[in-house]
């Protein structure tokens, strides 16, 4: 009888030898996990969390020629209901992305279920369209300008054997945007070819076994299986084709001169912010023009994900 | 059969032929790239264009050097990049593991900080940016384009995605043999996440070479200027000198070309990973 407190208390013992165990354990964890995220946690809340704040911040004030600013509330913001160059910019963005994601998803499309196919020189084809993608937008830039120009370059040439006298590719404000939507979707097939490729080599084969023993041709087989199961990595390349469409300006900034009759046609929101706060040393506007290239990102993504509801399908 | 066949070669034929002429759209800009680098002005501007140059004109390259400092383009990129891509890797993977593989207070909060930094388009960092650059002084510096670059949500995300796809038994069995947590992410899954690592190592790698506008708005002097920057500032100065132009953009991507061939693969799978998840 005498045996069983004792063997109570070792089991309470052991008890709370075990909690102190875990206590230890988990005040080791603790330790080792917030010595883990603390470069990378405080290096983003110096560099991009606290950024986002002063910006915000600094979209309600107006700069001085030596870095000192006041607070004006909301003078900026008023001021880009009138800014025509603005409104322009916009209207230039609108264009440049309604070209460049629907052309360039249909042809990354294209390209990565041809190359699905039981074809040979598979990954030199591969090799041959990923180049663009390595390749630094500014040297990317410089070659089309060097194709475009109007009196030496390839194309107009190429274009003159056919009897076409070849447009001022970059410096035609008409034409300008154009030729720069070209160059980007030539830029960004690359890319996403390679993510659908690998969506596509996610589609079970057996679904197209099925569709064969039915007897459906493959254009068939294309709008019926290939397109809704990879319907999801569509949803996530347009979303992403959108947003990196939205911060366009390398290859402005690069193929359109300064001084350019074009380049009221062809600059982008991310342009004239460069132009604001780095250029004119106007950063107050910069910084409102920055919330808003924000914003308007967040309502587009916000609208594309209540609309994938209707053609995203989840299995 | 035989008209089975005969489908199937025109049907192999057609896909050929679509591949082959978007093939050609592809190459022809990198190659007219490398012909006019290697023409006397002459022959650039010469029409109808001269398709093979007489003689290679080398001394394009030679020009380039003598012309911008493009020695010291090339080794502060390489500098920027290796830093870059080291550093980048190992802090994201070492914050992504904690993140994946210990439960600690406040875990949700700040993997949610994090990912804000997602949602947000550059342009919103880059004034406090500058502002910081300018306050530490250092404007025309390498650390200037090195250090913000060192931090990403992006690499967090990503890497963490990847630890949590790894099985949990071989780090209990180090945690019973006493291993404490940075010796299971050094020793264990480090090695494990490599596909990962390699993925934003490319990632990282190709993004510091081709930045453009965060190296140009901090770094303006020849001195600290990366090869991104060279190039645009040489675009307005020699604007028609082509050959010389065409041999600066050549000479600027050939190392993520030479890269590319070597590391094909993981380009390619790094891409397909990153994009894809």
């Amino acid at each position: 009888m005498k045996g069983i407190p004792q063997q109570v208390e070792v089991k309470a013992n052991t008890k709370v030898k075990m909690s102190n165990l875990a206590n230890t354990r988990k005040r080791s964890d603790y330790f080792w996990a917030y010595l883990m995220i603390a470069p990378t946690m405080l290096g983003l809340m110096i560099f991009y969390l606290w950024p986002i704040l002063q910006t915000f911040y600094y979209s309600f004030t107006e700069w001085g020629a030596f870095g000192q600013y006041e607070w004006t509330g909301l003078d900026n913001y008023k001021r880009m209901i009138e800014d025509t160059n603005l409104i322009k910019s916009f209207k230039n963005t609108g264009i440049y992305i309604i070209f460049t994601v629907p052309i360039g998803i249909f042809l990354s499309i294209l390209i990565a279920v041809l190359l699905n196919q039981k074809i040979k020189g598979k990954s030199i084809y591969r090799t041959l369209y990923f180049l663009p993608v390595i390749t630094m937008p500014a040297a990317i830039a410089m070659v089309w300008k060097w194709l475009y120009n109007s009196d030496y370059g390839l194309l107009n040439y190429l274009l003159s054997l056919i009897g076409i006298k070849g447009p001022q590719w970059v410096s035609d404000p008409k034409i300008a945007l154009y030729s720069l939507i070209a160059v980007a979707i030539w830029s960004g097939i690359g890319y996403n070819m390679v993510i659908f490729l690998s969506g596509l080599q996610g589609i079970p084969k057996t679904y197209y076994e099925a569709a064969e023993m039915d007897g459906a041709g493959p254009i068939r087989v294309f709008f019926k299986i290939t397109l809704p199961l990879l319907s999801p990595v569509i949803f996530f390349v347009s979303i992403m084709s959108l947003i990196g469409a939205f911060q366009v300006f390398d290859l402005i900034f690069m193929m359109i001169g300064k001084s350019s009759t074009a380049l009221e046609n062809t600059q982008s929101i991310v342009y004239l912010f460069y132009q604001h706060a780095f250029v004119l040393n106007d950063k107050g506007y910069a910084a409102a023009i920055a919330v808003l290239l924000l914003v308007v990102i967040l309502i587009i993504t916000a609208i594309q994900f209540v609309l994938q509801k209707k053609w995203v399908h989840y299995d | 059969m035989e008209r089975a066949r005969q489908l199937v070669t025109s049907k192999t034929f057609l896909i050929h032929f679509i591949l082959i002429v978007g093939s050609i759209a592809m190459v022809v800009p990198f190659l007219w790239m490398i012909l006019t680098s290697l023409k006397t002005y002459a022959e650039s501007i010469h029409v109808p264009p001269v398709i093979f140059p007489e003689k290679f004109q080398w001394g394009n390259y030679k020009e380039i050097f003598e012309l911008l400092p493009f020695f010291k383009f090339m080794l502060n990129t390489l500098i920027i990049t290796i830093v870059r891509t080291v550093g980048q890797v190992f802090l994201c993977s070492l914050a992504a593991y904690a993140f994946a593989r210990i439960e600690f207070p406040g875990r949700n909060f700040l993997f949610l900080l994090a990912l804000a930094v997602l949602m947000v388009p550059g342009q919103v960092f880059l004034l406090p940016q500058y502002m910081i650059m300018v306050k530490l002084g250092w404007l025309n510096t390498l650390q200037a384009v090195i250090v913000p670059g060192l931090f990403s949500a992006f690499g967090t995300f990503l890497l963490r995605q990847f630890f949590m796809g790894l099985p949990k038994e071989l780090e209990e069995a180090a945690r019973l043999d006493g291993c404490n947590h940075f010796q299971i992410y050094w020793k264990i899954m480090l090695p494990l996440a490599k596909p990962g690592l390699v993925a934003l190592g490319i990632f990282t790698t190709l993004w510091s070479w081709n930045e453009l506008m965060w190296p140009m708005i901090v770094n303006s002097s020849p001195e600290s200027m990366t090869l991104s920057v060279g190039l645009s500032s040489l675009q307005g100065q020699y604007l028609t000198n082509y050959p010389i132009l065409m041999a600066g953009s050549f000479l600027a991507i050939l190392p993520m070309l030479i890269l590319f061939i070597i590391l094909q693969k993981q380009f390619i799978e790094g891409i397909a990973v990153t994009g894809g998840k």
